[in-house]
């Protein structure tokens, strides 16, 4: 039996290759594509002729398609995504450098609405056509619905304008820009292991917005999701087992009811988490977080084609994996799948 | 009396107003065996779920009386409701596929019915469990407890359920068709099970199914349920005594090798048997 | 008449033993309807709609101003008699600006769902028809663009199409479609092997035949549902596509572009950028109550 679980779990790792190899030639294709000139963009604008001419067969650019495929293939296997033109700095680096703000973020957004969608959601299941299910349902619509720009732009007004009760944009007060030595890259917990509370409580204070913005985004999916499974899983014939036996309402409710849908619960965290990286995108736009979001956002303005591509394709590939943690989860946990 | 009933209707909500799925049932049940027949729809299941308040929350139910041993079923709060299920009268439901829970092992599922009811470490209601197993007639009991639902055939999960209904001792057993999903060869076996477990422990036993030959061997009271009320009621073995002409239909429906016939007979309905 | 009057009767919508099958098919139509109509919230999402559609189609008649003409003496107002909305960073009628914008964020839906309908319709029931290596293909197809975030890989496709409302549309659309192509995978799937289409076979029909006649108007009902839970993220993506500068350009009077362009005053005149925040999250929340009130009628499993 768990032969089989293992079997299928590798059938799922089985596809990533594929779905990998497709990943990285619609990236290629799509930098193919661009409006820009790599060369250009490399050797500058007023560079001479021969320059640009030598710089074109370094690239391979004067090869057909499938060898320069081949080229980038080989370049991306040896970490080597290209310079941006934007930082000057090999992509590879600066998506090291900004992409711990990313997961800074999205992790205490994700922690954030794991923390208050999943009860809400088994609340509301269990008093569904109440007028608190109608409340959360209407909540979480809206969280559906409100665009996270628009969201981060009020909360800016409100809560740093006009109340003066939160900080501005960016990661730090420019008082502690600097100040904070770079171990994780997470400020917060770097502040927090070079002892330094002020800077740290700074920086505390700086992600609670947008970490809320974001969190308000991936609740609502939470939440609904959770509504969902529940009443489903309430609807069983085991729940009235469970009634039958005389157990208290909170028993059959978290552990009959929630027992049953904790593994699906957790491939759709999973999705949410990685459904967090797109919301990252704006939030970091409209609060000057220097994550990987803000990083593909500013390349794109630049028309920095390297920093675009490779931010994508790293995009991407936390997404698969996120994706296929969701799938593992199933097919590992769940006692029912053999 | 373990259980009185007196004009029990059973409503539901509907686009067109109400509509009526028990009308005005009278029942009373002491210890002893009391089988229901009727067919599919004619509010078996809903008669013997108000017993345990264990309707579907968008049911409506009144009656002039629905008592548990002298307890007011229809005015009893919660907490008193809980002390009668599994404690007092348990159920045994259908297809143990679906009414068993599928992620908890069946050991862990009886357990919990076991140490609800009557305290106890988790080890000794551990140990209980693997001995009710044992009382059920599973063979390998240890085994069997730390299994999950999927992994049980029908028949052992039914014996889980009945392990998991009589853990608490309770006085009155429901069998909401405990056989219907079960195998031909089994069904005999489970049956005999619980009319050991019942005349065993002197507990009160309210068998529902469909086969009417069935039910008048194993119980000692028989009554008829057609479109949600009871159209006739008489002990078991009068049976072929039945006057109601619905009875009698069931009856010469069923095809018997002493009297063979060409063609079994159809079911007439009358509309007058609705009044 | 009289037979006119039978069809159009309560009684006859609410029939328990419907005569006909097209009876039938109105009984099970109506009833949803019923249960629709009692969902409030669903019916304010109808409503909101409707009058989203009637306003930005009527916008030349409604909107007293030229959405493009500026006032620079006047700009940046409060709302007024003159300007219902205040007026923008270039002294722009907000008002206007936000009828025409309705227009073209209506028009950037319509062109998405025109495209991406068919071809997760195209591609899913040719999969699943087809079967085997076909089938493997595509899907694995499907699951590549299904392994970027959208509103990423919307991006980086805009980029190498140059930023503009109709690379956006493209955008999207080539983002958005494998959904529908598993949708039809697996409507295909259940009928693939019923009599009806035995039938049909064995009568000589050609694949595309089938495929065209007979599998894609079963996929189309499930398709529609899954079109009006769709419209909100397509709206918002739009609208983010437009933040971000990669969607509608200025001076275009898109949502999402007004925003971009007026956000630096969000901290001293709010209401410039608040407003078309507003108008987006209105029509996004509309739909999504409307197709949350669809779903609980066509679907009871609440999925
Ligand atoms: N939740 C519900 N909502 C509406 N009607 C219901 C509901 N549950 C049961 N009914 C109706 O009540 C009637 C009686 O149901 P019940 O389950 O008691 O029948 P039964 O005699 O047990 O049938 P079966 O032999 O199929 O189990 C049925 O006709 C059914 O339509
Ligand atoms: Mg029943």
């Amino acid at each position: 039996m768990t032969g089989h679980r293992l079997r299928q779990a590798l059938a799922s790792l089985a596809s990533v290759p594929v779905t990998l190899f497709g990943l990285v030639l619609v990236t290629f294709l799509i930098g193919r594509a661009m409006p820009i000139d790599p060369v250009i963009a490399i050797a500058g604008d007023h560079a001479p002729p021969d320059v640009i001419a030598r710089v074109r067969l370094e690239m391979g650019l004067d090869q057909p398609l499938p060898v320069q495929f081949w080229i980038y293939l080989r370049n991306l296997l040896h970490g080597d995504l290209g310079h941006s033109v934007m930082t000057s700095r090999a992509v590879t680096e600066d998506i090291a450098r900004f992409f711990p703000a990313t997961l800074e973020l999205a992790t205490t957004a994700m922690i954030v609405a794991v923390l208050l969608g999943v009860p809400l959601g088994v609340v509301a299941a269990w008093r569904q056509g109440s007028r608190f299910d109608h409340v959360v349902r209407v909540f979480s619509l809206a969280g559906q619905s409100v665009p996270v720009f628009v969201l981060g732009l009020v909360c800016l007004l409100v809560f740093y304008a006009k109340l003066g009760i939160a900080p501005g944009t960016g990661q730090l007060d420019v008082a502690y820009e600097g100040l904070v030595p770079h171990i994780t890259g997470m400020l917060v917990l770097d502040a927090a292991l070079d002892g330094d509370w002020d800077e740290f409580w700074d920086a505390a204070a700086h992600l609670v917005q947008p970490a809320a913005v974001l969190a308000y985004f991936s609740m609502a999916y939470i939440t609904r999701m959770t509504r969902a499974f529940m009443i489903e899983a309430l609807s069983g014939e085991y729940i009235v087992t469970a009634r039958a036996k005389g157990l208290s309402a909170s028993r059959i409710l978290w552990r009959h009811a929630f027992g049953n849908i904790t593994v699906r619960l957790v491939t759709v965290l999973a999705l949410a988490y990685a459904g967090l990286l797109e919301g990252a995108v704006i939030t970091e736009t409209v609060f000057s977080w220097p994550g990987i979001g803000l990083y593909l956002t500013g390349s794109l303005l630049n028309a920095d084609m390297n920093a675009v591509l490779g931010a994508t394709l790293v995009i991407g590939l936390v997404y698969l994996v996120l994706n296929l943690l969701s799938d593992l989860a199933y097919s590992l946990l769940d006692p029912r799948v053999r | 009396m373990l259980v009185e009933i007196e004009n029990l209707r059973v409503q539901f909500p509907t686009a067109t107003g109400m509509s009526e799925a028990v009308r005005n049932v009278s029942l009373t049940l002491g210890q002893e065996k009391l089988g229901i027949v009727g067919e599919s729809g004619s509010g078996k299941s809903l008669t013997a779920r108000s017993i345990m308040r264990l309707l579907p929350s968008n049911a409506r139910i009144t009656a002039d009386r629905l008592q548990f041993d002298g307890i007011d079923l229809l005015t009893a709060d919660e907490p008193a409701l809980r002390r009668i299920r599994g404690r007092r009268a348990g159920l045994i439901m259908q297809d143990p596929k679906y009414s068993l829970n599928p992620v908890m092992t069946a050991g862990a599922q009886i357990a919990e019915a076991w140490r609800v009811h009557r305290g106890g470490s988790r080890k000794v209601a551990a140990q209980a469990a693997i001995d009710l197993l044992a009382q059920v007639q599973i063979r390998d009991p240890a085994r069997v407890a730390g299994s999950y639902p999927h992994e049980l055939s029908g028949g052992m999960g039914q014996r889980v359920m009945i392990a998991m209904m009589l853990a608490p001792d309770p006085e009155l057993l429901i069998a909401d068709e405990p056989t219907s999903a079960l195998d031909a060869s089994v069904q005999a076996e489970i049956l005999r099970l619980i009319e050991d477990l019942v005349s065993r422990r002197g507990m009160g036993l309210l068998l529902i199914s469909h086969d009417l030959p069935l039910v008048s061997h194993f119980c000692d009271r028989v009554a008829v349920m057609y479109a949600g009320r009871i159209v006739e009621e008489l002990p078991a073995g009068e049976l072929t005594r039945a006057t109601h002409p619905y009875t009698r239909g069931l009856l010469e429906c069923l095809p018997t090798l002493s009297h063979p016939q060409r063609r079994l007979k159809v079911m007439q309905r009358d509309p007058s048997w609705l009044i | 008449m009289s037979a006119f009057t039978t069809v159009l009767s309560r009684d006859w919508l609410l029939s328990e033993t419907p005569a006909s099958r097209a009876q039938a098919a109105w009984v099970r139509r109506y009833r949803g309807w019923l249960q629709f109509r009692a969902n409030g919230l669903a019916m304010v999402g109808l409503a909101t709609v409707a009058v989203m559609i009637v306003a930005s189609l009527a916008a030349p008649l409604l909107a007293w101003q030229n959405p493009s003409a500026q006032d620079l003496a006047g700009r940046l107002a409060w709302p007024s008699a003159a300007h219902w909305f205040g007026t923008d960073e270039l002294g722009r009628d907000i008002f206007s600006r936000i009828l025409y914008g309705g227009r073209i964020t209506l028009g950037m839906v319509v062109a998405v769902v025109a495209l991406v309908a068919p071809i997760g319709l195209a591609v899913g029931s040719v999969a699943g028809y087809l079967g085997g290596i076909v089938d493997r293909v595509l899907m694995r197809v499907t699951d590549v663009f299904l392994a970027f975030p959208r509103l990423v890989l919307a991006l980086a496709f805009v980029a190498a199409l140059k930023p503009g409302i109709t690379s956006a549309i493209i955008a999207i659309a080539l983002t958005a479609w494998p959904p529908y192509a598993r949708l039809a995978r697996a409507e295909t799937m259940t009928v693939r092997n019923t009599d009806f289409i035995a039938a049909v076979r064995l009568a000589g029909a050609s694949a595309p035949r089938i495929i065209l006649r007979h599998i894609v108007p079963l996929c189309l009902s499930s398709v529609i549902v899954r079109v009006t839970l769709d419209m909100s993220g397509i709206i918002l993506t739009a609208a983010a596509l437009g933040f971000l500068g990669m969607g509608a350009q200025p001076p275009m009077p898109e949502w999402g572009t007004m925003i971009a362009a007026s956000r630096a005053y969000i901290l001293e005149q709010w209401w410039v950028p608040t407003i078309p925040g507003v108008a987006i999250f209105a029509v996004s929340l509309a739909f999504n109550l409307l197709g949350d009130g669809m779903r609980d009628v066509l679907d009871p499993r609440q999925r």
